[in-house]
């Protein structure tokens, strides 16, 4: 089976592995770095249960090859930290509003929330809304994560650069 | 009311730190040294005879270890659930599209995988029946019995076809509702790992871990003291996960006595899809007869339920459907009969409310056009009718208490501003849309009733360490609903133990007796009153050691005692629970109980279904507004209020959290949802076709809730989980006939079925 060489940071740590180049960046994440954080939903990419960020964007990992990370930087839900190292904003918001209840799909939204809170800092409920849409959850009505991502947003504002 | 320090506050979640940091352990994230990973193969064809499975193919794939069939049981081949037609592995006859045939066993994942693809089954195509009408006709294909009927179910009260006859006015309507996938984030999956002595723990996502005791021990013909099953945090249930795990689970138990090694079996996406249970689909006809005054005084139905190839869960499933039948109403006649027939696609089983949904649907749909007949406001007309304390239902139980139904109603006609929407006829037109407004009523009896009354029991063990930390171990599960929380704060209330000292864990089956399945809305009323039972006699002796350190600290005794928070007190002279503990634990004091607690007595007859079906009900309201697009039929659900009475409710914030999901799901039904057959091949088996609810289509919500006590449960409370999805398709079917003109009578009220109705009555003239 054709193997290359992975050279990437995962969560702040560089990573260099031989691959197999059909292994998918899910399976890299779980099987070989045993980061279970990460989850699969459906295989597809239509759940969201399995995103990460690849240089800071929100990407499905399971329809991404493990080697197509090759000199990039990625951060998975393990990776999520509060600048002291302790929960994150978002995680600390998420837990107290009510907004996980089976929580399998809690990572993967709140590594959608973290992007796009990274990249629009004043993201509207439309705009939260619009990103969640990729994100499927069975449990919670959507109503209090929208709220937790929001209240995070007002957050992080406060307390300015993250 | 005695005031109260945990309970009725919405206290942080037990759970929630582990999830949000991605720490909390699934099934599918658990490795043990030496895992084999297991596959399944599966079914291709709606119906097949089995010669032979060859896994000459899979041998070629680097990993591949073993195949396992039929006969590597060693016990009968009969999975033991209501009944026993399902066998765990099929020997001459698969009977679905997607029925595990055989196992394979690899070291990787992808392995297995691939040695599944790789398996042959050698099989000749049998004649199939997908249509459950034509299944239930004279020269069907036999799959079931003599009549491919798994279970029928009657309830006669009075003499309803001549009321009907005599009625003033009579409504007339068949209707259909489709499949609704469970979609818990989290697939099934088990993890059973041998022991030395032969026996074996089983890790599993689960709702019933003593159904995976049953079938893990009837599969591997071990006795149950020699199987342990340790259910892991559960991604979602919703009935999906009460009988199909303990297949699943037995599939890899088998997987692991076979190779000798731990085996982990999780399922993807589309075989999930493809083989794990469904909501059933229905097919009814409802009639109602009112007299002049607007009086319901009949009901008649027949219902039929599609219950897939296997009878599963479908008897308890069509009672409950039957004895809730006639709606939320004072009925002096009804007459319901119904069906569950067997049919070529998979087994449909338990979904949160269990065969309410489907036929509320259809008789909410019915009353409101009943009241239009009768020429009544539809809240009005269901005020006049609803059931009441005192009241008899269609089974005749006289309802004594916590009935708040009437409540309920007035609730969400206020709060929707129905008054205000009925000067325009429900309907609000801006352009090419159309608003309008909708109302159902629903009720639900709590926990498992007289056809389930056997298993209606549960166990709980109360320990309090020497460092006054305490566990509570219960034999109902957590599966996201916040079990593990209401749980904690049960307990602490009963013991006054700080909350944040309490912890619940996930069941583990060697800890407590069986405890029946986590369903029916039944674990905050059953595990509940166990744990009450099971720390009582710990409180009694906190109580009166703390009583004594007060006394030697000074307090005058013969004040009241307060006990509140974690501290007892008298006057100004206080001790804190560890303090009392440390003392108890001194004084040799037993700090450890167990509890148990069984369901009060029902009366139900099975030959008439007559006599008390519950022991309570949970009762609800529905008000939804929605917008038709009236050139596409495309529907948005725009609001949703829901009434509930649920009895106490524990946890402010977490019921919140359950009527807002239950609310979503049955909408999401009501107005998407769509699993398609194809010749008996499944269609859509993954997300990119079976379209679910996203927060583009969340609707806003506003929730009520009237608590009526419930004397008999755990600080007065009944049960929460299912009842906010029952009234909402018929709710939304409601306002789509108030907004379109258009009465869609099947679920999911695609634009289609809307846009076909539309141009009916273009073409009528509005006449249809």
């Amino acid at each position: 089976m054709d193997r290359s060489l992975l050279d990437c940071v995962v969560n702040g740590g560089r990573v260099s592995r031989g691959i197999a180049a059909s292994r998918t960046m899910l399976e890299f994440l779980r099987e070989d770095l045993g980061l279970k954080g990460t989850k699969e939903g459906c295989g597809e990419g239509e759940c969201g249960a399995c995103l990460i960020l690849l240089d800071g964007r929100a990407v499905n990992s399971c329809l991404m090859l493990a080697a197509q990370a090759h000199g990039r930087e990625i951060v998975t839900i393990e990776g999520i930290k509060g600048r002291d190292g302790g929960l994150h904003p978002i995680q600390k918001t998420f837990m107290e509003e009510g907004a996980v209840q089976c929580g399998f799909c809690i990572p993967g939204i709140i590594v959608a929330a973290e992007a796009l809170l990274r990249r629009k800092p004043a993201a509207t409920l439309e705009d939260i809304k619009l990103e969640l849409t990729g994100n499927l959850c069975r449990c919670t009505g959507y109503e209090k994560i929208l709220g937790a991502v929001e209240l995070s947003r007002d957050e992080l504002k406060k307390k300015g650069k993250r | 009311m005695e005031k109260l320090s945990f309970v009725g506050k919405s206290l942080p979640r037990k759970d929630a730190e582990i999830k949000a940091t991605g720490k909390a352990l699934y099934s599918a994230d658990l490795d043990f040294p030496g895992m084999l990973h297991a596959a399944a193969v599966r079914n291709p064809r709606p119906r097949i005879k089995i010669s032979g499975i060859s896994d000459a193919a899979a041998k070629k794939i680097s990993g591949y270890r073993a195949l396992v069939t039929y006969k590597d049981l060693r016990g009968p081949n009969k999975w033991p659930l209501v009944d026993t037609d399902y066998p765990f592995l099929p020997e001459g006859e698969a009977r679905f599209e997607g029925e595990t045939v055989a196992l394979v066993v690899a070291d990787s994942h992808r392995a297995a995988r691939a040695a599944a693809q790789a398996a042959a089954i050698k099989y000749k195509e049998l004649p199939f029946e997908t249509d459950p009408l034509k299944s239930l006709e004279k020269g069907a294909v036999k799959l079931y019995g003599q009549d491919n009927v798994f279970a029928k179910f009657f309830i006669r009260k009075g003499d309803a076809k001549k009321a009907l006859a005599g009625a003033a006015y009579t409504v007339e309507g068949e209707f259909t509702t489709n499949y609704q996938v469970h979609a818990y984030l989290e697939t099934q999956g088990a993890i059973a790992v041998p022991q030395p002595d032969g026996g074996l723990v089983v890790y599993t996502t689960t709702q019933c871990p003593f159904y995976v005791l049953d079938a893990v021990a009837a599969a591997c013909g071990l006795p149950y003291n020699k199987v342990k099953i340790i259910q892991t945090v559960t991604g979602g249930g919703f009935g999906g996960k009460e009988d199909v795990p303990a297949l699943v689970a037995s599939h890899a138990a088998l997987c692991a006595l076979k190779t000798g090694r731990p085996v982990r079996l999780i399922y993807d996406r589309t075989e999930d899809f493809r083989s794990m249970s469904k909501r059933h689909p229905s097919w009814s006809r409802v009639t109602y007869g009112a007299d002049k005054n607007g009086r319901i005084t009949s009901c008649v139905v027949k219902y039929v339920l599609d219950a897939g190839a296997y009878s599963t869960l479908s008897p308890i499933v069509l009672w409950r459907g039957t004895v809730h039948a006639a709606g939320p109403y004072r009925i002096e006649n009804v007459l319901i009969e119904t069906y569950a027939a067997a049919t070529n696609k998979v087994p449909a089983g338990a979904f949160r409310g269990f065969g309410q949904p489907q036929i509320s649907f259809a008789q909410e749909s019915l009353i409101d056009e009943l009241a239009a007949k009768a020429g009544k406001d539809p809240v009005d007309f269901r005020l006049h009718n609803l059931l009441g304390p005192g009241d008899a239902t269609a089974t005749g139980q006289v309802l004594t208490s916590s009935c708040g139904l009437r409540e309920l109603v007035e609730a969400v006609r206020g709060k929707s501003g129905w008054d205000k929407w009925a000067e325009t006829g429900f309907r609000r037109v801006e352009g090419n849309k159309a608003r309008g407004l909708g109302v159902s009523a629903a009720y639900y009896g709590v926990g498992l009733g007289a056809r389930g009354r056997c298993l209606d029991r549960a166990g709980a063990l109360v320990n309090i360490y020497k460092d006054a930390s305490v566990t509570v171990n219960v034999g109902n599960t957590e599966m996201g609903q916040g079990a593990l929380t209401v749980l904690a704060q049960i307990a602490a209330e009963t013991l006054n133990a700080p909350y944040e000292s309490v912890r619940v864990e996930e069941v583990d089956s060697t800890k407590v007796p069986d405890s029946g399945p986590t369903v029916a809305s039944r674990t905050t009323l059953m595990s509940g009153n166990a744990i009450i039972e099971a720390a009582k006699p710990i409180r009694d002796n906190l109580f009166r050691t703390a009583l004594d350190l007060l006394k030697e600290k000074g307090a005058d005794i013969a004040g009241m005692m307060q006990a509140a928070d974690g501290v007892f007190s008298i006057a100004d002279h206080r001790v804190t629970f560890g303090e009392v503990v440390k003392e108890c634990w001194s004084r040799r004091l037993k700090m450890c109980e167990e509890g148990w607690y069984a369901a009060p007595r029902t009366t139900y007859d099975m030959k008439d279904g007559q006599g008390d079906a519950y022991v309570t009900y949970s009762w609800s309201a529905d008000v939804a507004e929605v917008e038709v697009d009236l050139e596409t039929g495309v529907l948005k659900v725009m609001k949703l209020w829901g009434a509930f009475d649920v009895g106490k409710i524990i946890n402010p914030r977490l019921a919140d959290g359950q009527a807002q999901g239950g609310m979503l799901q049955g909408m999401s039904w009501a107005v998407y949802e769509n699993l398609v057959y194809k010749n008996g091949i499944m269609a859509n088996p993954n997300f990119t076709g079976y379209v679910i609810a996203t927060t583009a289509d969340k609707p806003e919500y506003d929730i009520t809730f009237i608590e009526k006590d419930y004397e008999d449960g755990p600080y007065k409370a009944k049960g929460m989980g299912e009842v906010p999805l029952i009234g909402v398709a018929a709710a939304v079917a409601n306002a789509v006939k108030a907004a379109s003109g258009v009465r869609v009578n099947s679920v999911p009220l695609l634009p289609e079925k809307i846009w076909q109705g539309m141009e009916e009555r273009k073409i009528s003239g509005g006449k249809k």
